[in-house]
């Protein structure tokens, strides 16, 4: 360690120095070689946190998690976590490659980590249209201790903190009106343009789809299911609201967070249900009073009037 | 100790000399062979982008000049020029219009912020797929305000919109200040390089990347072009 320190202190050196002292000296020799050597030598080891994962008052342990995982985890995950596991080649979508710890089912926003309970949620829930069961038969602690164990194959879980929970308002009322209006953002928004005018899932732009990883991915088709149907991060009306407030990360649906206010989402996961034809609910009830048919919808707030006005059309 | 107390005054002075002597690199990229044919893009989809539009739109893998210039291709200092670490104050927009990526590349520093704009009547949703970089994927329906945005790590990153799948572009997050984007021609410019040793690259989505070194002993323009070759599929 010793006979390092006077090398470090040389490379510190700032380039300008050494140029200016080269010029100031009144050789023109080209710039000195020195910045170009890279840190040669082993790696300084990295400290690494041994993973833990707390939900609730359970507080998970990755040591713990690793048999749990290598029974039930490994054949499609991968022993490293890579999603190449044995059985990976066969299953579409790919299991999850948690060395990139980018993560469907979040309650927090885009681009940031799941909270530990969003990962045994998932677990326990399952990825419906996947090959991911549903692990109802782990106990919490064992849950626990898998979220934990998954953490070890991300550096990200060394350095960075989940992300902050998004805080969801209570439902409004469902109305004929809030449908209207989810009807309209659906179709301001372009959902429609994967998961089709009749939330079939054959939009025009369905086709395309790929996931991060380049593998063609489906837009879920809405009218397929019945009252139990499932969503790929649950089946509740709050679930819903959560995956257009967060985004499928990874995948092409994208975070409306920034761009739709709370009750523009209630809305919208209200008329989101209406394409469920097949289901019961308090949204396929409503409808079916207005005899099936939803009026267009009529902005009732006075708008600020828009200081650009629309480009006309034609070529620019 | 007490040399290294001295070394920032030292340096100052020295960087305000050295800057006396600033050297540019310029030169022009261009194209050997025949270039794929660039489709044209069908965007009846989206009449509100197809009507911006008197003649189809072309992919934008390959852009081409007269002289068999290359546009947008992406040329750095990857090595020679230490990383000041000074992020550039100026604003960086990447903006959809026509439903198109204007620039269809976007270089910028490490850290440096930069806004995307959505200019078209559709809504758009921008889908970055970094690799070392951390993923996000965000809907931009119009007359949205920008979207401030940053990456922290060096990455070539290709940008979609899934929406519109003929969508594509790149965010190149470079660790050097002296880079510049070829356009209009090919033409390319990196100046304020004090004297020393410098390797160029020069990257290009479809046709990759190559190398030149180069000398700058002190205020002259050194003339470097780069010659790809063209994949004719």
């Amino acid at each position: 360690m010793k006979s390092l320190k006077p090398m470090r202190f040389f490379s510190a050196i700032p380039f300008t120095v050494i140029l200016g002292l080269v010029f100031s000296t009144g050789f023109a020799v080209p710039a000195v070689a020195q910045q170009d050597v890279p840190d040669i030598g082993p790696r300084l080891p990295v400290v690494v946190k041994p993973m833990e994962s707390h939900i609730g008052n359970i507080s998970g342990h990755a040591a713990e998690g690793k048999s749990d995982y290598r029974r039930y985890c490994a054949g499609c995950h991968g022993d490293y976590g890579d999603a190449n596991g044995e059985n990976a080649v066969w299953l579409d979508p790919k299991p999850r490659d948690f060395t990139i710890a980018t993560f469907k089912c979040r309650s927090t926003l885009t681009g940031t980590l799941p909270t530990d309970e969003d990962l045994s949620n998932t677990i326990a829930r399952g990825l419906t249209n996947s090959n991911m069961p549903i692990w109802n038969t782990f106990t919490k602690q064992q849950r626990a201790n898998l979220v934990a164990y998954i953490k070890i194959f991300s550096p990200r879980w060394q350095t960075e903190k989940a992300g902050t929970p998004i805080t969801i308002p209570p439902e409004p009322a469902v109305t004929i009106e809030s449908i209207s209006h989810g009807k309209a953002l659906f179709t301001k928004l372009e959902c429609w343009k994967c998961h089709g005018p009749h939330g079939e899932g054959d939009g025009p732009s369905a086709a395309t789809l790929t996931d991060s990883k380049d593998n063609p991915i489906r837009p879920y088709n809405f009218a397929l299911g019945k009252n139990d149907s499932r969503f790929k991060c649950g089946s509740t009306n709050r679930d819903i609201y959560t995956i257009f407030m967060t985004g499928l990360d990874g995948t092409p649906m994208p975070s409306f967070a920034d761009v739709i206010q709370p009750n523009d989402a209630w809305d919208l996961v209200h008329f989101l249900r209406t394409l469920q034809v097949n289901r019961k609910g308090k949204e396929n009830e409503v409808l079916s009073a207005a005899h099936g048919a939803i009026p267009p919808y009529v902005d009732k707030t006075p708008a600020p009037a828009p200081a650009d006005t629309k480009p006309p059309g034609g070529g620019q | 100790m007490r040399t290294k107390q001295m070394l920032p005054a030292l340096s100052t002075l020295l960087v305000c000399s050295s800057m006396m002597f600033a050297g540019t690199v310029s030169g022009k990229i261009t194209y050997t062979g025949t270039p794929a044919k660039q489709k044209a893009i069908d965007m009846s989809k989206e009449p509100s982008c197809a009507k911006q539009h008197a003649t189809p739109v072309l992919n934008e893998t390959v852009v081409t000049g007269p002289n068999n210039a290359l546009d947008n291709v992406v040329v750095y200092v990857s090595s020679g020029a230490p990383d000041d670490g000074q992020v550039p104050s100026q604003s960086i927009t990447y903006t959809q219009k026509g439903c198109q990526y204007i620039p269809h590349v976007l270089a910028m520093h490490v850290d440096q912020e930069f806004e995307i704009l959505n200019d078209d009547q559709t809504s758009h949703n921008i889908h970055p797929l970094p690799k070392v970089n951390i993923e996000w994927n965000k809907s931009q329906p119009p007359g949205t305000p920008p979207i401030k945005e940053k990456y922290d790590k060096a990455e070539f990153i290709p940008v979609k919109c899934n929406i519109h799948p003929w969508m594509h572009g790149w965010f190149v997050v470079l660790k050097t200040n002296h880079f510049d984007v070829s356009k209009d021609g090919g033409d390319f410019k990196l100046p304020d390089l004090p004297p020393g040793k410098y390797t160029i690259t020069a990257w290009h989505e479809d046709y990759g990347t190559q190398t030149a070194d180069v000398t700058i002993t002190g205020s002259e323009t050194k003339d470097v072009n780069f010659t790809f070759k063209a994949k004719a599929y």
